[in-house]
């Protein structure tokens, strides 16, 4: 029997090639950024392939790796979805850490208020998110109203209000929500834990005797509402007037006002979105993984430095909330594989830290060459007509005459 | 209740405090006003605070620890430069990806090279003769018993706006920040202008760093600066622009700052994280009544290409 490709598989073929040659600058931002951290792990002295190997080890080695892995994306999908719609609507939101905060301490609040009350699971998991979504919109709405309202620069008013999170949050685990348990001098600044029927189940498979995936492992549902909320957003963003008027904001601000859109209106609701996304990380965090808000204190105490890692993971998956999903999964690995890396060859977790700054700026400075891409392909004129078109009219008109 | 917060004590500590605020600050009005917002500021200062300590840690050299930082804000000036002006990247978030960089390989190397915590022999007080042996109203006591990087940092408002308002090249900058393809029809190098007011911005956020390590904490542990560099950034707009303005809302914020340090002292009953919180949440207040922005440089975070 002999292959004949239909029209079909031409198109995909030749859709798959295209994909292949635009994501290009992406794949040498990757290679570029794992050359940095090569030089980097030899300075350290350090085998960069026994550090990988460990990294790759560490991360995926073992179901319940896998399952960490797993368990540390969700966070950060959760945001990257977020920092997806506030990045395409034009607003450089930073403010991942402090929306996810806001959105925990509203979700935890409300657990711990209602779980005596509500009885039946679902509907109380339900309430706890759309708390938690609430506060974190309205967190990251503040810093899109200022920018909208009052020219208050996004990333600084972001930056800002995740410190002042961090503090409230630190202020109410160590006095109004402080674990009634707890009260003493040497407290660890936790809450109370949450009813169980506010418990996201756990996520494993098991078929009988011979198969099981993820048992006894902490993987969550999650990762579920993780993956329907990417599939959502990208609907919102791409197939709806909503997304289409966001994205139009993003890409031309004054073409948009020309159109008839309320820019400021946008921008508001692109960080509503972004911060409510946030606000569920946080909730989610809370009801699927430690049934409590705790923090060590540090600014990164309870988000675990999600907040940022979104922003590098969203970038990677191209600002797509599709392409956020391998991408978290990625950065998952990394998180989860650093610390095998510190245990096996000694060289600190902060490398990632490092290697997720340099993944930034290269995959930020790859952009320009993908504008100029598409814009020489835009000014080269495809056929004679088109070039015709482009003619001045006097041009024109004096051809015509002679 | 007032008497306790404007002591001679409370005022010395503004004044020292806001050294840092100051070289950050006029390092990245330079950047900003050629048009190039540089917000990897915290990140440099970390990597140039680093360099500082384990530079004056190894060789007890102040002078070296001081041109290690220089030289650390350098390169990552040259980069960051090199990023936003020449392949044209988005700035704001290129400079988180700088930010990032400067945290983590901060706190690697000390890990690695440091690993506990340890102290240096900082920058020692000058007073100066004479000057400082002002009783009036504590003058002496408030200004002039400091280390030399804060003079250093006082001095170099006045020549910021010298250079900035007075200069060839302070015109050259203004120009290419305005309006840079007038600059570039009238012969000036664009790229050329904006690398230099960046590298000296990274220069500016190096020696930020040090005077934290080496001067006012003598310490170094991860994420020495706790987002100090952001503010700087947000003093700039504050400041509109302008050396004089940096240099008040940096004193604004030193002193709030140095109230904070007294907060249990001054008002007990006020939980300690709201004396945290509030310098962040005074740089938001602060920014809403800076939005006017017709100062505001018109080229800022746009990349210059030339028309064909």
């Amino acid at each position: 029997m002999n292959f004949r490709p239909s029209a079909v598989t031409l198109v995909f073929f030749k859709t798959f090639a295209n994909s292949l040659l635009n994501a290009w600058p992406l794949l040498l931002a990757i290679a570029a950024a794992a050359a940095a951290a090569s030089l980097l792990l030899l300075a350290l002295n350090a085998n960069p392939i026994q550090a990988f190997s460990s990294m790759l080890q560490g991360a995926f080695g073992t179901t319940n790796a896998t399952a960490e892995t797993l368990v540390k994306a969700i966070p950060v999908l959760f945001v990257a979805i977020g920092i997806c719609v506030a990045f395409r609507g034009g607003v450089v939101n930073i403010g991942g850490e402090g929306q996810m905060i806001a959105g925990a301490v509203a979700g935890v609040t409300a657990a711990l208020t209602l779980g005596p009350i509500i009885t039946f699971g679902p509907l109380l998991i339900a309430l706890c998110l759309v708390c938690g979504f609430l506060a974190g919109a309205l967190y990251g709405g503040l810093a899109g109203f200022l920018k909208a309202y009052f020219n208050v620069n996004e990333i600084l008013s972001t930056i800002m209000l995740n410190q002042v999170a961090v503090q409230m949050m630190n202020f109410l685990l160590n006095g109004p929500l402080l674990d009634p348990a707890e009260l003493g001098t040497n407290h660890i600044p936790k809450t109370a834990r949450i009813v169980q029927w506010a418990e996201l189940p756990r996520l494993s498979l098991s078929l009988g005797d011979n198969f099981e995936l993820f048992t006894r492992t902490r993987l969550h549902f999650g990762l579920v509402l993780g993956i329907i909320l990417a599939i959502v957003i990208y609907v919102l963003l791409w197939r709806t007037t909503i997304g289409y008027r966001i994205r139009a904001v993003g890409q031309n601000e004054r073409a948009s006002r020309y159109a008839g859109i309320n820019v400021r209106r946008q921008i508001v609701l692109a960080m509503f979105l972004a911060g409510g996304i946030a606000g569920l990380a946080g909730v989610v965090q809370v009801l699927g993984l430690q049934y409590r808000l705790q923090t060590d204190g540090s600014p990164t105490g309870f988000t675990g430095n999600a907040g940022f890692n979104g922003i590098v993971a969203a970038l990677f998956g191209g600002l797509n909330p599709l392409g956020a999903i391998p991408a978290s999964v990625v950065f998952g690995g990394l998180l989860v594989g650093a610390q095998k890396m510190q245990r096996d060859l000694g060289v600190s977790a902060a490398l990632i830290t490092a290697i997720n700054g340099l993944i930034v700026v290269f995959v930020v400075s790859s952009q320009y060459y993908i504008r100029q891409r598409a814009r020489r392909r835009l000014a080269a004129p495809t056929s004679p007509a088109a070039a015709a078109a482009e003619r001045p009219a006097a041009a024109a008109a004096l051809e015509q005459q002679a | 209740m007032i008497d306790q917060i404007l002591t001679a004590s409370v005022l010395a500590s503004a004044i020292r405090l806001a050294t840092p605020y100051i070289f950050a600050g006029l390092g990245e009005t330079f950047g900003q006003r050629s048009g190039v917002l540089n917000l990897g500021v915290d990140g440099i200062m970390l990597m140039g605070a680093f360099a500082a300590f384990y530079t004056v840690f190894t060789t007890q050299s102040l002078l070296l620890g001081v041109l290690a930082a220089l030289l650390v804000g350098l390169l990552l000036g040259l980069a960051t430069a090199f990023v936003s002006v020449t392949l044209k990247a988005e700035q704001g978030i290129s400079g988180i990806g700088f930010y990032l960089f400067g945290l983590g390989m901060s706190e690697l190397l000390y890990q690695k090279l440091i690993g506990t915590p340890k102290s240096v022999t900082g920058f020692p007080p000058l007073a100066i003769p004479g000057l400082s042996d002002i009783e009036f109203l504590g003058i002496g006591q408030i200004f002039f018993r400091h280390n030399l990087l804060v003079y250093l940092a006082f001095a170099l408002v006045p020549i910021s706006a010298f250079i900035l308002n007075r200069t060839t090249f302070g015109l050259k900058i203004r120009a290419v920040g305005q309006n840079p393809e007038a600059a570039d029809a009238m012969g000036v190098n664009v790229a050329r202008v904006r690398y230099m007011t960046v590298m000296l911005g990274g220069l500016m956020a190096g020696l930020a760093g040090a005077s934290l390590s080496i001067a006012l904490l003598n310490v170094f542990q991860q994420n020495l600066t706790s987002g100090l560099g952001f503010i700087a950034v947000a003093l700039v707009y504050f400041g509109r622009w302008r050396p004089v303005g940096v240099l008040l809302g940096a004193l604004l914020f030193s002193f709030v700052n140095a109230l904070q340090l007294q907060a249990s002292v001054i008002a007990p009953n006020i939980p300690s994280e709201f004396a945290v919180m509030a310098p962040y949440a005074i740089t938001i207040i602060a920014l809403v009544f800076a939005s006017k922005q017709t100062e505001k440089p018109t080229a800022l975070t746009k990349p210059f290409e030339r028309g064909e």
